[in-house]
Order: structure tokens, then sequence, then C-alpha cells
């Protein structure tokens, strides 16, 4: 069993490598920033060793461990109300610590390679560590007010990563857009959490504390919170989660995010800042779903839908990008959008066993995609093709975690996907719809993946970076549009582009990582007993950890055979189907292209959310309407009042003045005069 | 035998005079011997209050030693305090008087109109 101080030691040996880092290495020995990777590293990869043992303990202890918590600070002076800090250690916890960790270390060995000569070297692993330490914070809050603190902080975080790069306008642009895009989703939760702070007396009667998030979830089993309120407050709870794991209508900020460094990216998709949306819907699951025999709640249907619109329409848009690290973001909203749909559904479980294998090969991809840079020194597929002769390990591991992703037969991705397929089907109703969405989005998935591998590894080589500001200098026209270059690889000019793998330290991880993104599938939820593993452990803590919150039945217990060959058929589908357009050139992709140019034009403007949102909402709807009226208030009425009080002092006092001759006799008669009328005054009435 | 009311008819008669010549008159002389002159007016009112005021309040309070101390002299320590303030005024005044004269070439007061708005 971990003991607390073990358990805290988790989230305080990041912290501790943030503030060494922070305050001692960047400040006095930069010159020696080298040092910061390492600690960063070393802490970590602490965390990491802890979480393990963490989810063994979980794994062997029936209920979850709950520590005491401890007092924080309070309000209030006789019926004083307590904010309490402690750690809720569930099977949930547990997987989120181990994955969060796991991925980070891997992502933090690559940066050694990747953020080289650098020059904010030590200010990278010392943000890198907050990013990690806020999200061990985050999932083993026990106090909501806690989980909203490393809520808010994983945020930030985000947001000085993204803009790691801020001498970059983009680069500050996009780290903005993450920001303020994110908290719109947070209004929601805060909203929730409003809500748990001002009924603190319902909670108190039941012998309840409103914010701790263990009697939250007795609070809504036992029915202490009414339909219709429980009903709200996961819908403000889910917006807090639409917000940060980029759900439709809020999804716009990810792609964007791709501004920050690569392995930042590989981070906030797989393990920390997206993760935590579905993370929070899974921690408050009894919200949404207090009585799981009553079937799915009108909450439940709402994520359900959500998640599948979103699982579909971020893979259609996939299909189209250029950008290898626009691909992946979509890639990663379309997976979010399968995790909500699978919690919509009620398969807690299968959800949280998608996030735990898409982390892996996520974030494999992601780093690939990074090394894939390296050496072309651009993201555009169009520059890219034929690497597979120069960096085979970057292929191998490539290939690896995209099979994982398409959901080919017993790779990671396949075991999670089909379990959360097989959860809607099995579901009806609503369910159903969302399965239609997800296969297809399944198939879309698969074929925009291996589109990325082919155009990127097979084929010949078409230049890199070094041809495409050729091209951009010429005015070269492609797919309808002038060659445009990036920030990034206008700091590549004059650089010429060399082939060849890239270091032992971005490789490494990279592999540790294709192992997980193969086998994470099968090892974490076997079907059967494999010695010591046993079958379906991963699901079975988790469902039994909600125990006695949750009862939703294992429909789909084990993998039902048909679904998952219909699965299997469309992911193989998919690829076939990819490899025909682009490998042995059965049709040209611009006659498709050409077949359908207005769908072609509205994937690739991305359905024109981004134009709605600038300048239909932001433009129109804030900037001409709402702040037009605000401005002409503030300007006419409120500087009225103003300069009202200004015009009446001005014009009296200029009145006033005209008594004011600079004759002193006749100031001497006046005085004289008001003497002898008061006197007078005085003697007549006083 | 004058009681108090004709020595306060008398110092009302020399302040209203002084004030009457320090608010008309145009030359700066003038005007301030017409100062002097509600100078001289206060100081007569001060000195026969003490006079006639002093005994009676000494006599109503026999045995208060603090009233007696107070009442007995304070008209004429007004008087002297007033006769020296005047002196240096005066001087003051004058030297005013000149300065101006050294600038204008004229001691018209109307002239120095320079603190209107």
């Amino acid at each position: 069993m971990i003991s607390e101080s073990a358990a805290w030691a988790i989230f305080f040996l990041p912290i501790a490598s943030f503030l060494i880092i922070g305050l001692v290495v960047r400040p006095f020995f930069n010159r020696f920033s080298k040092i910061s990777a390492y600690l960063a590293i070393l802490a970590i990869g602490g965390s990491l060793v802890l979480s393990s043992y963490a989810l063994k303990s979980v794994l062997g202890h029936e209920e979850a461990i709950g520590w005491a918590a401890h007092e924080w600070f309070s309000l209030g002076g006789g019926e004083a109300f307590t904010f309490s800090i402690g750690i809720y250690m569930d099977s949930l916890t547990a997987i989120m610590l181990v994955v969060a960790t796991s991925v980070s270390l891997m992502v933090q060995i690559y940066s050694m390679g990747y953020m080289k000569d650098d020059a904010g070297y030590a200010r990278y692993f010392a943000i890198m560590s907050l990013f990690t330490a806020s999200m061990i914070g985050l999932v083993m809050a026990r106090n909501i007010v806690q989980l909203f603190v490393f809520w808010e902080l994983v945020g930030v975080c985000s947001y000085l990563l993204i803009g790691f790069w801020y001498q970059r306008p983009s680069a500050a642009a996009a780290a903005k857009k993450a920001f303020i895009v994110t908290r719109i989703g947070d209004f929601g939760l805060l909203l929730a959490i409003l809500y748990f702070f001002f009924n603190q007396d319902t909670f108190a009667a039941a012998g309840l504390n409103s914010l701790e998030i263990p009697d939250i979830h007795q609070a809504a089993v036992m029915g202490l919170i009414g339909t219709v309120a429980l009903a709200w407050l996961a819908g403000g709870i889910f917006a807090g989660a639409i917000g940060k794991s980029a759900q439709v209508p809020l999804h716009t900020w990810l792609p964007d995010a791709m501004e920050g460094p690569t392995p930042v990216s590989a981070l906030i998709h797989a393990a920390t800042m997206v993760a935590a949306g579905v993370f929070l819907v899974a921690r408050f699951f009894p919200v949404f779903s207090p009585d799981p025999h009553a079937g799915m709640t009108a909450a439940m249907t709402l994520v359900a839908l959500v998640g599948g619109i979103t699982a579909f329409g971020a893979a259609t848009i996939g299909l189209v990008m250029h950008d290898i690290k626009r691909v992946l973001a979509y890639s990663t909203i379309s997976q979010l959008g399968f995790m909500m749909l699978a919690l919509g559904v009620g398969a807690y479980d299968a959800a949280i066993f998608h996030l735990f294998t898409h982390a892996f090969f996520k974030a494999l991809l992601f780093l690939g995609s990074g090394s894939v840079n390296h050496a072309a020194g651009t993201f555009d597929m169009r520059y890219m093709g034929g690497l597979r002769k120069h960096m085979p390990w970057t292929y191998v591991t490539f290939l690896l975690g995209s099979l994982s992703l398409a959901g080919f037969p017993f790779f990671a991705g396949w075991w999670s996907k089909d379990e959360i397929l097989a959860h809607a089907f099995n579901q009806g109703g609503v369910g159903l719809v969302v399965y239609g969405l997800g296969i297809v989005a399944a198939f879309m998935t698969a074929f925009y993946i291996f589109r990325v591998v082919h155009l990127t590894f097979h084929g010949e080589f078409r230049g890199g970076v070094e041809k495409k500001i050729a091209d951009a200098s010429a005015g070269v026209v492609r797919d309808g549009a002038v060659v445009t270059i990036t920030a990034d690889e206008e700091s590549k000019r004059g650089e010429h582009v060399h082939l060849g793998e890239s270091p032992v330290t971005m490789v490494l991880p990279m592999a540790l990582l294709a192992v997980a993104a193969v086998v994470a599938g099968f090892i974490a939820n076997p079907p059967f007993d494999l010695g010591v593993i046993q079958a379906h452990w991963f699901s079975h803590n988790l469902v039994m950890a909600q125990e006695p919150l949750l009862h939703f039945e294992e429909k789909a217990a084990g993998i039902e055979v048909g679904l998952a060959t219909v699965a299997s058929i469309v992911a193989l589908a998919g690829i076939l189907l990819s490899y025909w357009i682009y490998q042995a050139k059965g049709i040209s992709t611009d006659r498709i292209a050409g077949a359908f140019p207005g769908l072609y034009r509205l994937l690739y403007r991305k359905y024109y959310i981004d134009e709605l949102y600038e300048g239909g909402l932001v433009n129109r709807v804030f900037y001409r309407g709402l702040a037009f009226f605000a401005a002409g208030f503030d300007s006419r009425f409120v500087d009225g009042i103003v300069n009202m009080f200004g015009w009446t002092s001005r014009n009296l006092g200029r009145a006033m003045a005209q008594a004011q001759t600079g004759q002193v006799q006749v100031y001497g008669l006046g005085l004289s005069a008001g003497i002898i009328l008061i006197v007078a005054a005085f003697i007549v009435w006083g | 035998m004058p009681g108090l009311e004709h020595y306060l008819v008398l110092s009302g008669i020399v302040f209203c005079i002084g004030l009457y010549g320090a608010l008309s008159k145009r030359n700066m002389i003038t005007v301030l011997m017409s100062v002097e002159l509600m100078f001289t007016g206060v100081t007569i009112a001060a000195v026969s209050m003490s006079r006639y005021i002093a005994p009676a309040v000494v006599l109503a309070n026999p045995n208060d030693t603090g009233i007696i101390l107070n009442s007995v002299l304070t008209g004429q320590a007004f008087a002297l305090f007033i006769i020296t303030v005047a002196a240096a005024e005066v001087a003051v005044g004058l030297a005013i008087v000149i300065a101006a004269y050294r600038i204008r070439k004229s001691v018209d007061v109307t002239e120095l109109s320079e603190m209107r708005y």
C-alpha cells in the first residue's frame, strides 16, 4: 500500500524540479542549462516509479484510497466553512498518473535532442515540469476547488508552452487563442463549482462536504441533488471538458496549438491538457449518471452526441490537411470525440482505456512528426516523401503508431476503439447514431493516417523546406493557394536539407512508445488470463473503483466478435484505400478534389468555423455589436456625465470671475457691507 | 460725567471715519492714514471696556482670583498690542507704498488692479 507521503511525492517531485530550474538554474547557471533537462527527467522518472507503485496498490485494493483531507483555509466565523486539500486515489487516478508521467518522461527525453541549442532550454524544461505537476495535481485532487486550481494551472502551462517561441506573432496568437477558448468552457465548470459552494447546507445535513469529490459522488447517487439541477451541473462540468478536450464547438484552439515546439504538442495531445477534459467527465461520472440502471440521462446523450459529432467532423478535416501536425491535431480531436462518445453511452471504462492507449500512440506520432521535421525542415507533407530510406527508425515507429491509431487488429488502438464502438452499439437508441458516426470516423482515421504515412515516408523526396521556400519566393500556386511559409520554416532559410536519422535521445523514446502502442491494449485489457495478468483487469478495476456508485452493466463483456470484425474490416478498408490512392496512384487526388470542389473547400477551410468565430461572432457580434454599443454608451453617457460636471463648474467660475475687478477698495466695500448686514440681521432677529 | 456709551459712540465714529477714508480715498497715503484711524477707534473701545466693565466683574466675583486677573487689565493690554502692531503695519505699508510709487510713479490705489482674474 502506498503511503500518503509517497503519493504527495508524485506531485512534489516535478514541482521541485520546476522550482529548482526556475529559481536557481535559469537565473544563475544558465550556461549549464543542460542540467535542467536531467533534473526534469530525474524528477518525472521518480514520479513514474511512484505512480506505478500507486497503481499496483490501488489494484490490490477494493475501494478508492482516500486519505483524510488537510485543512487549507477556513471562511466565516462560527459556522466556519473549511476548504481542504487531499488526495483521492482510485484506479482512475492511478491510471491517469501512470499515463501522464510515462508519456511526459518519454517526451522530455525526446526534448533533450529536439530542443538542443534552443535559447530557452532551461525555461522549456521548467514549464514542462510544471505542466506535468499540474496534471498530476489535477488527477489526484480530492476537493473540487483544488481540482479547479490545477485545471487552470494546466491551462496556463499550455499557454506558456504553445507560446514558447513568443517572438513569433503566430505563436503568441495561438497561445492566446488556446487560453481564451478554453476559458469559455471553464466558465461552465466554475458555475458548477459555485452551485456546490452555495448548497453546502444541503450536503451538510447529510453529513457531506459539498466540495469533496467523493461526497459529491455520494450525493448524486443518493438523490440529494434534484434531477434538473444534476443535469445542469453535468452540463457545466461538460462545458469545462468541451473547452479542455477540444470538442465541437470549442475545438478551434487545438490545431492552432501546433505553434508550440513539437514535443509540447505530443504532451498536450497525449497525456496532459486534452486528457484533462475526459478525465473530468470520468471523475464526475456519477453526476452524469446517478442511476446506472436508468439508461442514458439527458446529460449523457449530450456528451455522446457532442463526442460523436466531434469524432466524425474532425476526422473529415483530417482528410485534407497538408500539414502533418495538423492532421495529427484533428486526429486527436477526433479520438477525444471517441472518448466522450464512450462516456456518453456509459462505457466509462472503455473511455479511459482509449485515453490510455491513445496517449501512447498519439505521443509517438507527434514525436515522429517532430523527427521528420528535424530532417525535412518542414511539416508540409507536400514537400516530404521517401523519408523511409533515410530515417528507418522513425519510419518503423511511426508506422506502428499509425497502425495502432487506425485500429489494425491486435494493436493497442484496436482494443480500445473496438470496445467503445461495441458499447455504443449495445446501448441502442442514441448509441446507434453515435456508433454510425464512430464507425465512419474510424474508417476516415485509418485513411488519413495512412495518407500521412504514404506522403511522408513513401515515394520520392520532394525537396523539404528548401524547395518550399523556393516555391514561396517564386509565388507557386498549389492546391488553389499560393505557397506560404511558416515562421518555423522561415527560421530555416538558407540551410540545406540533409536527410538523416534523428539522434538517439529522440529515437529511443519513440521506440519505447512504439512498443507501448503495440502491446498496451492487449496487456492492459486482455480478453483472457495471462498468467499474472488477469483478464480485463483494467476495466474491472475502473468499474470497481466507482462502486457502489457505478453499476453500469458490462454489456459488452469481452470483445464481441461480430462488431470487432466490422471495425477491423473498416480499418483495413481505410488503409487499403489510402494505399490505392497514394501509393498505387489508382486515382489522382486532384481528380477527387476536382469532383467535389465545394466539399473539398469546406473541409480544407475546416467548415469555416474559424471564419465564423472570427468574422461572425468576434467581429460582428462582439466588436461591431456589443463593443460598439458599449463604446457608444461609454463615450456618450458616462463621459457625458463627467463632462457635464466639468462644463458646469467652468461656466459657473467664469460668471463668478466677473466680480474679481482687482480693485481692493471694492472688495473692502463688499466686506464691510457684509459685516453690516450680518450685524443688522443679528440685531433684528438675534 | 461721560459713561461707557459715550466712549463707544466716539469709538464707532472714529472707526467709521477711518473706514470711509480707507474705502473711498484714491491716495495710498490717505488710505494708510485712514486705516490708522480705524485702529484708533478700536483702541478707544478696548480701553473704555476695560475701564467700565472690569470693576463690575471683580465686584461680582470677589473670591475668584482667576477671573479677576483675566479681566482687570485685558483691555489695556489689548490697546498696547494694537498700537505696537499698527506701528509695524505702518512701516510695512509705507514700504509698499514707496515700492509701488517707484514702479508706477503714482500712488493711486485704483490703478493697482493686476490681481483681477
